[in-house]
């Protein structure tokens, strides 16, 4: 990874404060192109209070965003998607009342015009969902099924296609992983990483240290609000990564009497 | 590329197949549809010498459907955007009450006081939905306030300008006029007078009338719930805008975060409810030639009756302009229908009360099917 080239996002000493609550103290993290950046943290570090404040959803109350270079200020999401970076939500990603096809477009609806109307083209709408589902090694029933009905992967799956076909430049993945099975782990991850070899930078929030360095090239880990370092594929182990995000000590002495199965 | 993507077949293997037909029926409106032929064929078996089915008899359960339509559709895209609507009785009365007031008191034209209701309707509802946005608050406990102030004022203003609580003199006042005959005219007259002349609907045999056909058009009202359901239904599944209300009812902070501008959304289909509500109000009036205090009463939950009835969540983000229209139907035919039969018409209530619960679980078992809700 050439660390040289400017970054796509630079974040640059990001406070966000929830009344008295101070959810970030001054997060600074650079996204490179092409990169997969892993953002580490206990719960409650407040990883997706960053992350939102990167995707147009929280203003910061502090700090830059720089966004190829340039400053940035977004007033809502659809600023942040449509200056390219795309973003699935922890719990939000979507709508499990509707279909996998309009979930698919929502926000991005097709259409075509039929006489003095602007029609939503469900045809293009529907053979695109398939398309791209199948590419993603997902066999819909059909484009009208259900998100509901889906398997959380699959989700995970359907929102990161969504993000990729509409040429998203960042992807932010807010623990896709962290709900799933083994085996729909390993999708999401083999997708992360297919994503990534496209050209797509990625920015990946896990609190599991293995799924991390399956995909990762660099890892940022963030502590009570604060960021405790960046660090690059092959000079950090996973014990460090783990002490790291746990705060140091406490860890060691834990992770002794586990038998350093954690 | 060369991940190990597990075939396809495989995520499949679970997944029970559907026949065509199941999958036919499988719809948000078949508790609506069911419901629909159930009442019917109650009727015919039941009812079908009382006059019920004759022109005269289709012509009034059709005007009633028509009413309980034209609120339905608002308040079924309300719900399907995640919200409900109060004061719907309220606004009916209101509406009819100042147009009242600006025709006969004011003695301002029919189009110009009918226009002015919509517009000052319109930004009720729009005022609705705004403070429902900008507080947070249930839409269920803002427009309940709106639905006291509304009657209130609904009440106040007639006692206060005219000394009584119901304004007559409106049919003189509009005779006429273009916009008033929008709500409160009959078309396809002629054709009326000819299936009379053929002998194909009974025509008077005495009286000053005589040999005028019994059914003399088609009144505007029932022109306007059939356009306004059509209009739901093609916003609702056709467009764009349409998707937007699915997603805001479904989980408006998913929604806003895919960049669906949620609060414009749930704005205008307040809206749009009060919309519907005045056509409602000003064809009543037209019809009656007078505005009462009591009008619309009750009027908000009978439209989200026939909603859920149709097939729509009560929480939002599924339903169908269609199914309401079905509903409003039963609810429409039900009701006249027990008249024409003779059956006491406190019995409506009970008969009402069966089908709700029948539809109502009927479509839940559907939903559940279709959505994998658990
Ligand atoms: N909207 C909010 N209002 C108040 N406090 C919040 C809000 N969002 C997050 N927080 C607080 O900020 C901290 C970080 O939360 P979060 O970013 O969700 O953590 P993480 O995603 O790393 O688990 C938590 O203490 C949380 O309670
Ligand atoms: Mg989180």
């Amino acid at each position: 990874m050439n660390t040289q080239q400017t970054p796509i996002i630079e974040m640059k000493n990001i406070e966000k404060h929830f009344g008295r609550v101070i959810a970030l103290a001054g997060v600074s993290v650079e996204i490179h192109p092409g990169e997969c950046h892993c953002l580490l943290g206990d719960n409650g570090a407040g990883k997706s209070t960053f992350i939102k404040t990167m995707s147009g959803v929280h203003k910061p109350t502090q700090g830059e965003i720089f966004f190829e270079g340039k400053p940035m200020h977004f007033e809502n999401p659809r600023d942040a998607i449509e200056a390219g970076i795309a973003t699935v939500h922890q719990h939000l990603a979507m709508i499990p009342l509707m279909s996998v096809s309009r979930n698919f477009f929502m926000g991005n609806e097709p259409e075509r015009r039929f006489g003095p109307m602007k029609l939503f083209d469900h045809d293009y709408a529907n053979q695109v969902t398939m398309e791209e589902m199948r590419k993603m090694g997902i066999n819909l029933r059909g484009p009208d099924q259900a998100v509901g009905t889906l398997s959380g992967g699959e989700r995970q799956t359907v929102a990161i296609a969504r993000a990729v076909h509409f040429g998203a430049k960042v992807l932010i993945l807010d623990e896709p992983t962290s709900a799933l099975g083994v085996r729909q782990t390993a999708n999401v991850l083999a997708t992360i990483d297919k994503v990534r070899k496209q050209g797509v930078s990625v920015v990946f929030i896990t609190h599991n240290v293995r799924h991390a360095l399956a995909v990762g090239d660099r890892f940022t880990v963030l502590n009570r609000g604060k960021t405790l370092g960046t660090a690059v594929r092959g000079e950090i182990t996973p014990e460090e990564l783990q002490d790291m995000m746990a705060g140091g000590q406490e860890m060691v002495a834990l992770e002794g009497s586990l038998g350093g199965t954690v | 590329m060369a991940q190990a993507i597990p075939p396809a077949e495989q995520s499949d293997e679970r997944v029970k197949d559907i026949s065509s037909f199941r999958k036919a029926l499988i719809r948000p409106e078949l508790g609506g549809i069911v419901g629909t032929m159930a009442v019917f064929t109650f009727f015919l078996l039941f009812a079908f010498d009382s006059g019920m089915f004759n022109s005269q008899g289709v012509m009034n359960w059709s005007i009633v459907s028509a009413q309980f339509m034209i609120i339905a559709v608002g308040a079924c895209l309300l719900m399907i955007a995640g919200e409900f609507d109060l004061s719907v009785g309220s606004m009916i009365g209101f509406a009819g009450m100042i147009i009242a007031i600006f025709t006969v008191t004011l003695g301002w034209p029919a189009w110009m006081s009918i226009f002015m209701t919509f517009i000052i309707c319109i930004a009720i509802g729009g005022l609705n939905g705004w403070i429902v946005i900008r507080t947070g608050l249930p839409s269920f406990i803002v427009t309940l306030a709106f639905l006291f102030i509304l009657r209130g004022f609904t009440i106040f203003l007639p006692q206060v300008i005219e000394r009584k609580t119901i304004i007559g003199g409106i049919k003189d006042a509009s005779e006429g006029d273009w916009l008033a005959g929008m709500f409160g005219g009959k078309i396809f007259g002629g054709l009326f007078t000819w299936l009379g002349d053929i002998g194909a609907i009974a025509t008077f045999e005495r009286g000053s009338r005589i040999g005028e056909p019994v059914v003399d058009g088609i009144p505007m009202l029932i022109i306007w719930a059939i356009g306004l359901v059509i209009f739901g239904h093609i916003l609702l599944t056709k467009t764009k805008f349409g998707n937007w209300i699915f997603a805001a009812g479904g989980d408006a902070e998913a929604a806003r975060n895919s960049g669906v501008p949620v609060s414009r959304v749930k704005i205008m289909m307040f809206m749009f409810s009060a919309f519907c509500a005045t056509v409602f109000a000003v064809c009543q009036v037209m019809e009656f030639g007078s505005a009462g205090a009591d009008r619309g009463l009750l009027k908000e939950f009978e439209a989200i009756i026939a909603v859920v009835i149709g097939g729509a969540l009560l929480t939002g983000g599924y339903g169908s302009v269609l199914g309401a229209a079905l509903g409003a139907l039963i609810f429409g035919v039900v009701q006249q229908g027990l008249f024409f039969a003779g059956v006491e018409s406190s019995l409506f209530r009970v008969f009402l009360g069966v089908i709700l619960l029948f539809a109502v679980i009927l479509n839940t078992y559907i939903r559940r099917i279709i959505t994998g809700e658990r």
